[in-house]
């Protein structure tokens, strides 16, 4: 059953990355920038959440509001005063003003809640672990309730993507800037959702990635940030379920690979194969080659 | 259109510049479009035909000079506010959205409208141009290319606008769908749509207009009633090929 138990891990660490993968992968596809601040803003949620249960006394549900409401705005207010005014400019111009504000970030949590880790509080998810086979097999809440929320997002996701005016306005904006405008398309606004849709999940996965991985401390968005990341371009950066696939299967690898080849090459294998999936399809797993007529 | 030229211009484009870095693209150009006329510019690649429409439409900004719509200064308008002042741009190269399905492409063309109106739009649309209904589900990058720019067309007309411009719609069609296109621009014309009309096909966009623009290199060379410039020895010489 150790089988399954990585296996449920995998799953569950996967589907943390998923939800960190679709805030890049959306701002990507439809502001055509990599956010590196993303991985950020998922440990501002993270402490945000961990203020309102610790100090606040909050209840679980209204921590995660608070969290969710915080890093949008904070996500909103990212993209107006530091991404909008280079919507024009040189996309290194802008991949540099990202890291920055990846930095600022990180510092400014330093400065709040200084360098010490927090532990994150269990009181979070305090849903029972459950055994399966005769207690062969435990699940544990926090990953339940990761693996059910990773499913919930994509669903919603889909969902607003393809059935509302909003979700299909992104997807002109996505493909077209100039089309979609002339389509009547407040562009800006566009982005600023899209921004704020993701920065809400970035919170959703502070949480739950805190709720697994318990250390709390201003660098806890760098790693997974990062591995969400090479998810989103495994998947094929700009697909909502390429970021979902690419996650599962990140967070799967890596389990294993940790479990069955090295513990301390585990992150190595991980970069590997996308290196050997990106040799074999270089736009990743469900990434689209976008044929053009004449 | 003489007794047009009394009221006031639908559009009037006022001695604009329009820049792209240091290439100084328009240098001065000035132009009128009155309600109900078919108008057309014409110029060579590279004149800047396509530059004055995105210009017009707010997807670029002259560096000087006024854009006016029904005497409002338009000239700093976003660009995605233009729609709903009724005035549509069929972009070059049809600009459709590839990835999208052929309803969800009339669906965007009518974002500014409200959503009990677009339905009904879509089986008007369908009526003009039935070769879309047929492929109503398929994915709009599947098209042919005839059918492309028949999509880009209904998708402009999804907002119902007062003014539709139109760059270069018969570009890369096939002789029997170019005058499908014109008739279709004539069509629309009968139904009470102001058109301003760029095309690299001189001779078919002067036997439609009411008046035209000739267009070199930024400056406007020649205006007249088409007909006349249908006749005039230099355009024949220069666009007509003879
Ligand atoms: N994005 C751009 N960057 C730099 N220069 C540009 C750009 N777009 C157009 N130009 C230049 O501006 C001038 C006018 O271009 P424009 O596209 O308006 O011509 P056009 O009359 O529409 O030509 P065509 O008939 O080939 O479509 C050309 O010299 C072109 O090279
Ligand atoms: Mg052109």
């Amino acid at each position: 059953m150790i089988f399954l138990d990585n296996l449920v891990n995998g799953i569950s660490l996967g589907s943390i990355y998923a939800i960190i993968a679709l805030g890049y992968t959306m701002v990507y596809g439809i502001a055509k920038m990599l956010n590196f601040a993303h991985g950020d803003v998922i440990m501002m949620g993270a402490y945000i959440a961990f203020c309102a249960l610790q100090y606040w006394n909050l209840p679980p549900f209204l921590a995660l509001v608070v969290a969710m409401l915080a890093c949008t705005v904070m996500g909103v207010v990212i993209e107006g005063l530091a991404y909008r005014p280079l919507r024009q400019a040189a996309s290194l111009a802008v991949l540099i003003t990202a890291i920055g504000m990846s930095y600022l970030l990180q510092n400014l949590a330093l400065m709040i809640w200084g360098a010490n880790p927090k532990s994150f509080p269990s009181s979070m998810i305090s849903i029972p672990t459950i055994s399966l086979f005769g207690g062969q097999l435990k699940i544990a809440g926090a990953t339940l309730v990761t693996i059910l929320a990773n499913i919930v997002i994509m669903v919603a996701l889909t969902l607003f993507t393809s059935k509302t005016k909003t979700g299909k306005a992104m997807r002109c904006v996505s493909e077209d800037r100039g089309a979609a405008s002339l389509m009547g398309i407040n562009v800006n606004r566009t982005i600023s959702i899209t921004f704020a849709i993701g920065s809400a999940l970035a919170a959703v996965a502070g949480i739950l990635l805190c709720s697994s991985y318990p250390t709390l401390q201003p660098t806890t968005g760098s790693m997974p940030g990062i591995k969400a990341f090479t998810a989103a371009v495994f998947g094929g950066i700009g697909s909502i379920p390429g970021a979902m696939l690419g996650g599962l299967l990140l967070g799967v690898i890596e389990i294993f690979g940790k479990a069955y080849i090295s513990t301390e090459l585990g992150d190595a294998i991980v970069f590997a194969v996308l290196i050997i999936v990106l040799l074999v399809k270089p736009a990743g797993l469900l990434g689209k080659t976008v044929r053009e007529k004449v | 259109m003489s007794e047009g030229k009394r009221t006031q211009p639908l559009l009037s484009v006022n001695d604009i510049h329009v820049y792209y870095g240091a290439i100084h693209a328009i240098k001065g150009v000035s132009f009128e479009v009155y309600q109900d006329e078919i108008v057309t510019l014409i110029g060579a690649n590279g004149a800047g035909k396509s530059t004055t429409l995105n210009t017009i439409t707010g997807l670029l900004r002259p560096k000087q000079g006024s854009i006016t719509l029904k005497g409002e200064n338009v000239t700093t308008l976003p660009s995605h506010k233009m729609i709903s002042r009724g005035i549509a741009l069929c972009p070059e190269g049809r600009r459709i959205f590839q990835q999208m399905t052929v309803r969800e492409n009339l669906e965007m063309g009518g974002y500014t409208r409200q959503a009990g109106e677009i339905a009904a739009s879509i089986e008007e649309m369908f009526t003009r141009f039935p070769r879309l209904k047929e492929r109503e589900k398929q994915i709009a990058g599947t098209l042919s290319g005839g059918e492309q720019q028949m999509l880009a067309m209904a998708r402009a007309l999804m907002s119902k606008p007062n003014l539709l411009m139109l760059d270069e719609p018969s570009m890369g069609l096939a002789p029997i769908l170019v005058e499908q296109i014109f008739s279709i621009i004539q069509e629309l014309h009968g139904a009470g749509v102001t058109i301003l009309l760029v095309e690299q096909n001189a001779q078919m966009a002067l036997s439609v207009a009411d008046r035209a623009y000739v267009l070199e290199t930024g400056h406007i060379t020649m205006e007249g009633k088409a007909d006349e410039l249908l006749h005039n020895d230099d355009v024949r010489r220069a666009y007509l090929g003879s």
